[in-house]
């Protein structure tokens, strides 16, 4: 059965199409050659000046591994509060909405995977699964449908690695440890969420700097990355070490994010939702933009890819494993009320609601730093499109992001409306660029694939996974990006419309490394002797992910 | 009815009986049971889980045998004739937990546990201004200090002790913490006494008092003065030093059973706590430990929560979920509802009276105090059949394991049956 996409604009960046017009063939879910002249096409969408790009994917947001639960749980008067009035924002937030935004912070695992498909996106990534919950993150990604997934373990405040950083265990011992994370908690990349940070919290240390010790390990957050970003790199996956830096969201934190390009000492890093981390100390309110030195910074460094973590005005709930952040930053939480826990001597988590709003003078002008560092970094490849749902904005405002940065006049139409004050200490206005649709493709499709490491998605080559999206191309790209005409999952068409017509499960993938299994031996020792449950139940097997007869695990080689 | 246990055991066995969620169990014999690092309430819950394999397994429809197919059929029939089903019990784990949310969305059903008279109280405490736990391995490595408020942790979480108290096992070299009990009464405390006889201390023990004590302790940790000599009966002077103990604590773990709080507006009380934990992480470190209740209770509400966005005491309307904890309670819902379907897989409990068409699916020795018009025994998760099930600090998941073969189908194998008829 062969499906024909006939005359699509293609935006295919993988292979430097950029508006072609070509056919697509699809033959049992992989995009193929044209076929033979006799070979029977079974199906033909004419998709005539329509926009045609592989699925978005999605490789930073918090669609499972507990904290969405706990803000979920935490926070019922918010989503009776969104079923009532889904659509009505007030104005004058900066936000204008389209009715296509729900603004729905903590869907279900179900509204998730039907919210991520209606806008084209066929796969997203959990960035922050604590090891010892990675069952939970697996289960919850396990009922959302349509879309592929996968996750970030998390390391480098867990006991176990930080002991072997202060015995000095050589390279080749850490390497097989994070291996075998890879493999035991069916994840496809290594994150640090400030690093040793969460567990000197728990020593009672109240910040940590990139250069400074935990009191109890007496290694700095620095040697941290650089022992975590050298084996991602020696074990040789694609995605490379996901880092969100010490000092999140405080005041001048922007020297620590540039010290911290130079942790990994020229090898790949990926610094998360760097927005948070872009900020200085100048003008009356000491809290100032430092996008311009943060975009310079990875212009300059060839090595450091990063996403942004934009903000956008509204109520939203930010769960992280920064514990030590959260709990600081639970007096600013609104409404008033926040989680906070020690996890396991592994990780810990904060989970606090947050409402920006636009006439806040910090809230306004966190908006205009993530912008600032969207139109400043040069390197679409390298720089990519998150809200960190549901951290700076639920994930189906993505939309409305994009009008921001391919529409100026937009942009600062909303600019205008900021507190004044935000409005005079940023440069966005003078920042003329607009994105394309070249570059929206890269951001959200070749250049994620490229950097998690799938080779048969986020592109239209032959033998890729037919993941394809098709828009109508308009002027108000907010409206264009919300509602897809069709989007196909593994070749069938799921979404027309902007509306699923079919249900599907997606794969969850995974990179699985060779390593020594002699590792195991020290840590079942470990685990019996000071963990509370067993090492065998650490570990989640293939089956556990397929035997509800839904899900799939992909192993991605590079 | 068979009952063979299976050829390979698994090595260690996870036990359900508690929210300790122990995994370190051996079973080595079933007849006479033999289970290694077994305490008092796993071995009942093994003992009554083998015994089982000696009652009736097989279904009934009012009261008389008949067959799965047919069963199944008279409770879809009930469910289908009903406009707002109560689904409650909800003894089960993770797997049988999400077909009934699928079967609750189909049916338009409400959902409660049966302890939610008490998770509840949890709840509502962390809704209203949140809170800062921990979980077992932190407890077992960091705690220099554990103050048991109005909780005899002993009964319910039996090896709470022996795993996190005194195993000197710890990645940290901390002394073995003290055990301070508040508002406990000095029989409960002796399951806190250390193999070498070190006793847990004791501040009061009425556990009536516990309100007012711990709002004197939140009073004198910041430094307000109180004009007493005595608060719940017991001296300020005992107070002031146990504020101090936690003042000088590296790592105070509070522990608290909301289900042992046997007076009104209990959240409030668990307010208090967690304002005591968050007023010492001003200067030091601490954290709160609550104890679940148990029959998969975390499970149940995990579950619900990601496929509904609401803990239990939810229901759908038009296959759209609402949450009300006050509402929702089975109590009221039986007076609401036109047809009851109760869950009880880990322990035979019986449905609650009513007049309603009742399904009971469950531990095949669930006592029917009323004939019900459907029962379905099943298989008893951990024992029949495998799952997944949250420890009682809901950042552990573990594997529940098969440990013999029956012929009793899994309660998701019977929801789902039940569903596809009503499709």
């Amino acid at each position: 059965m062969i499906t024909l996409l006939k005359n699509g604009r293609l935006y295919d960046p993988a292979h430097n199409k950029n508006g072609v017009v070509e056919d697509i063939y699809i033959y049992q879910g992989r995009i193929v050659p044209k076929p033979l002249d006799n070979a029977k096409i079974s199906q033909t969408y004419d998709l005539s000046g329509k926009v045609v790009m592989a699925g978005a994917i999605d490789m930073h947001s918090h669609i499972g591994g507990g904290k969405v639960n706990i803000a979920r749980m935490m926070l019922p008067e918010y989503q009776q509060k969104q079923m009532q009035e889904i659509k009505n924002l007030s104005e004058p937030e900066a936000h204008i909405c389209t009715p296509y935004c729900s603004h729905h912070a903590t869907p279900t695992a179900t509204d998730t995977g039907f919210r991520y498909i209606e806008m084209g996106y066929t796969a997203a990534f959990e960035p922050a699964i604590s090891p010892i919950n990675a069952r939970q993150a697996h289960l919850e990604m396990g009922d959302t449908p349509m879309i592929d997934k996968g996750g970030y373990a998390m390391l480098g405040n867990d006991d176990y690695f930080l002991r072997m950083l202060t015995a000095k265990k050589d390279q080749k011992a850490i390497n097989d440890y994070v291996a075998w994370i890879l493999h035991a908690t069916q994840t496809i990349g290594i994150k640090v969420v400030n690093p040793g940070g969460i567990s000197a919290f728990k020593f009672n240390q109240r910040r940590l700097n990139l250069d400074e010790n935990h009191q109890h390990y007496q290694v700095s957050p620095r040697e941290v990355l650089q022992s975590l970003s050298r084996a991602v790199h020696e074990l040789g996956i694609a995605k490379p070490l996901h880092v969100h830096c010490n000092n999140l969201g405080a005041a001048g934190n922007f020297e620590t994010t540039l010290n911290t390009m130079t942790a990994s000492n020229g090898l790949p890093m990926h610094l998360t939702h760097i927005q948070f981390h872009s900020y200085g100390t100048e003008g009356d309110k000491k809290f100032s933009s430092a996008a311009a030195q943060i975009a310079e910074a990875i212009n300059k460094n060839k090595n450091i890819t990063a996403d942004v973590g934009q903000i956008l005005f509204n109520q939203t709930v930010t769960a992280s494993g920064d514990s030590m952040m959260q709990h600081l930053n639970a007096k600013h939480a609104n409404p008033k009320k926040s989680v906070i826990m020690d996890i396991e001597c592994d990780a810990g988590c904060g989970v606090l609601p947050f409402k920006y709003r636009d006439q806040n003078y910090v809230n306004a002008l966190q908006w205009a730093i993530g912008l600032e560092i969207f139109l400043s970094v040069e390197d679409p490849w390298r720089i990519f499109l998150t809200t960190d749902h549901p951290n700076g904005a639920p994930f189906t405002s993505y939309p409305h992001l994009i009008r921001l940065l391919m529409d100026k006049s937009f942009r600062n139409e909303a600019f205008a409306k900021l507190n004044l004050d935000a409005q005079s200490m940023s440069n966005l206005t003078s920042l003329d660029r607009e994105y394309s649709l070249y570059d929206i493709a890269i951001m959200t499709r070749a250049g994620a694939s490229k950097l998690i490491g799938m080779n048969d998605r986020g592109h239209l080559g032959v033998g890729a996974n037919a993941d394809i999206t098709v828009y109508t191309d308009q002027e108000n790209r907010e409206a264009m990006f919300a509602k897809p005409d069709y989007v196909f999952k593994n070749g069938e068409l799921v979404v027309k419309d902007g509306a699923v017509v079919k249900v599907v499960w997606g794969a969850t993938h995974t990179a699985k490394p060779a390593f020594d299994i002699g590792v195991e031996k020290e840590l079942k020792e470990y685990f019996d002797r000071y963990q509370t449950i067993g090492l065998d139940n650490f570990k989640i097997s293939d089956a556990e992910i397929f035997d509800d007869g839904r899900g799939s695990v992909v192993v991605n080689k590079n | 009815m068979k009952n063979n246990l299976n050829p390979t055991l698994p090595a260690s066995i996870t036990c359900p009986a508690c929210g300790m969620l122990c995994d370190d169990l051996v079973l080595t014999s079933t007849a006479p049971l033999s289970i290694k690092n077994a305490c008092a309430k796993s071995i009942t819950f093994f003992e009554q889980s083998f015994h089982s394999s000696n009652s009736n397994t097989a279904p009934s429809v009012s009261g008389k045998a008949t067959d799965l197919e047919t069963a199944i059929k008279a409770a879809a029939a009930i469910l289908a004739k009903s406009k707002a089903p109560l689904i409650a019990g909800l003894g089960t784990e993770v797997q049988g937990m999400r077909s009934i949310m699928r079967l609750a969305a189909a049916s338009n059903a409400a959902l409660d546990h049966m302890h939610s008279e008490s998770s509840v109280r949890n709840t509502l405490t962390m809704q209203n201004g949140g809170w800062l736990t921990t979980t077992l391995s932190e407890v077992k490595n960091r705690a220099d200090l554990i103050l048991a408020i109005g909780t005899d942790i002993g009964n319910s979480h039996p090896r709470f002790f022996e795993k996190l108290v005194w195993d000197s096992a710890s990645l940290f070299d901390k002394p073995s913490p003290e055990v301070v009990y508040l508002g406990v009464s000095a029989e409960k405390t002796k399951s806190a006494t250390s193999p070498e006889g070190k006793l847990a201390s004791t501040v009061g023990d009425d556990p009536t008092q516990v309100p007012e004590i711990v709002n004197a302790l939140n009073a004198l940790l910041i430094n307000k003065k109180i004009n007493a000599e005595t608060v719940g009966g017991v001296a300020v002077s005992a107070l002031q030093a146990l504020v101090e103990k936690l003042k000088a604590a590296k790592y105070a773990v509070v522990v608290w059973s909301a289900s042992s709080f046997k007076f009104s507006h209990a959240e409030l009380t668990i307010q208090s706590i967690v304002q005591l934990v968050n007023q010492l992480n001003e200067t030091t470190r601490a954290a709160g430990l609550p104890l679940n209740s148990g029959d998969g209770d975390s499970s149940v509400n995990n579950t619900s929560t990601w496929l509904s966005g609401y803990p239990t005491r939810n229901r759908f309307v038009n296959g759209k979920p609402e949450y009300d904890n006050y509402h929702f309670s089975t109590k009221k819902q039986l007076q609401n509802s036109d047809a009851l379907l109760w869950v009880s897989t880990f322990n035979s409990i019986s449905a609650p009276q009513t007049a309603l068409p009742t399904i009971v699916i469950g531990h095949p020795d669930t006592k029917l105090d009323r004939t019900p018009d459907v029962f379905i025994p099943v298989g008893i998760p951990g024992v029949d059949h495998a799952g997944s099930m949250f420890r009682m600090d809901s950042s552990i998941t573990l594997p529940l394991k098969k440990l013999r073969d029956n012929e009793l189908p899994n309660l998701s194998e019977v929801i789902n049956r039940i569903e596809a008829e009503l499709a």
